[in-house]
């Protein structure tokens, strides 16, 4: 046999996990962790698409290739969240270049009396 | 078009190579789809960070319990679409039919949910912004934008699982015939691919949607 075939109880074993993981991330959105909320969520997500990744997809056993694939398209979604995020949050953090007010004051007198 | 004799096509060596080919070729296809959600992704995320409450209220008026049995009834299908996968590689049909069979059941079991229990409620209640949206709480424009993002990623997933669902009703009448073996299953096994994938993108629009407001 070329590819690899898994053992069939390996698929219930993940079965069950991500059972568990699903009923857990439910009962604990329930309880108050402040902060910690979200990152329990995303924690036991990212978990969750781990296993299904890893022995449902069958990355485990796949050649090296696939899994690059997949951590380039990580690579690439965690720049666009990043970027797009630094740029969002740093807007009050850094003042807009004056020349930006002239040029809005040009072509949108309105806009300048309000500011930003 | 179909040449039911050769199991490696002209084009490869081997299997080995053909089989990669197809898994390599079906991993750059989920990349895209990666970068397709990850844009609503990171909306979403932009969002919520600058409207925390108003999406927290939001978050609050989705049905979490339905959303976890929707998440349990997608991971069960997961698992069928995996024993498929298994059926097929060991040359299983009859297991292979009935297997393709109960992933589609639990697919159209969560579409039904989602389509005539879950939006028919949301539309009743007035969550639909642009159709019928009456809520008029506090933050309602930002309650209406989290439920912009709430309809149209659960929508676009929705879609995929439409479209899996055609899929795998041509891969059952090509099992139905007998078209795979141990020997040729790359059909099934990129198919699975793509299901669990979908599977994935649930995995994280369910506690974003519905679990990431205060209940307490």
């Amino acid at each position: 046999m070329s590819e690899h075939i898994a053992p069939l109880k390996i698929y219930f074993f993940v079965f069950v996990a991500l059972m568990v993981l699903t009923l857990l991330t439910w009962r604990i959105s329930y309880i108050d962790l402040g902060q910690w909320n979200t990152v329990v969520a995303l924690l036991i997500a990212v978990c969750k698409a781990s296993l299904v990744a890893a022995f449902f997809m069958h990355l485990r056993w796949s050649a090296s290739v696939m899994r690059l694939v997949l951590f380039a398209a990580i690579f690439w979604l965690s720049i666009l969240i990043s970027l797009t995020i630094g740029d969002i949050f740093s807007r009050h953090v850094l003042p807009q270049p004056q020349s930006w007010h002239a040029a809005a004051a040009i072509t949108n007198p309105s806009a300048t009396a309000q500011g930003r | 078009m179909h040449n039911s004799q050769a199991v490696v096509a002209e084009q490869f060596d081997d299997r080995v190579q053909q089989h990669e080919a197809a898994s390599l070729g079906m991993w750059i296809f989920l990349a895209t789809e990666i970068m397709f959600f990850g844009g609503l992704f990171t909306g979403y995320t932009v969002y919520r960070n600058l409207y925390t409450t108003a999406f927290e209220t939001g978050s609050h008026l989705l049905n979490a319990r339905i959303g976890a049995l929707n998440t349990a009834i997608l991971i069960a299908s997961s698992l069928t679409m995996a024993l498929a996968v298994h059926s097929a590689q060991t040359g299983k049909r009859a297991k292979l039919i009935f297997f393709i069979i109960s992933t589609m059941c639990l697919g159209a079991a969560f579409l039904l949910i989602k389509f005539f229990f879950e939006w028919t409620h949301d539309y009743a209640e007035g969550f639909v912004p642009g159709l019928h949206f009456t809520y008029a709480g506090p933050h309602a424009s930002h309650v209406a934008l989290f439920m912009c993002f709430y309809f149209i990623m659960t929508g676009v997933h929705a879609l995929h699982m439409v479209a899996g669902e055609g899929v795998l009703t041509v891969l059952l009448i090509m099992a139905w015939r007998g078209r795979f073996n141990q020997e040729r299953y790359n059909a099934i096994e990129m198919m699975g691919l793509y299901w669990h994938f979908v599977d994935i993108v649930w995995i994280f629009l369910f506690p974003l949607l519905y679990l990431l407001g205060a209940r307490f």
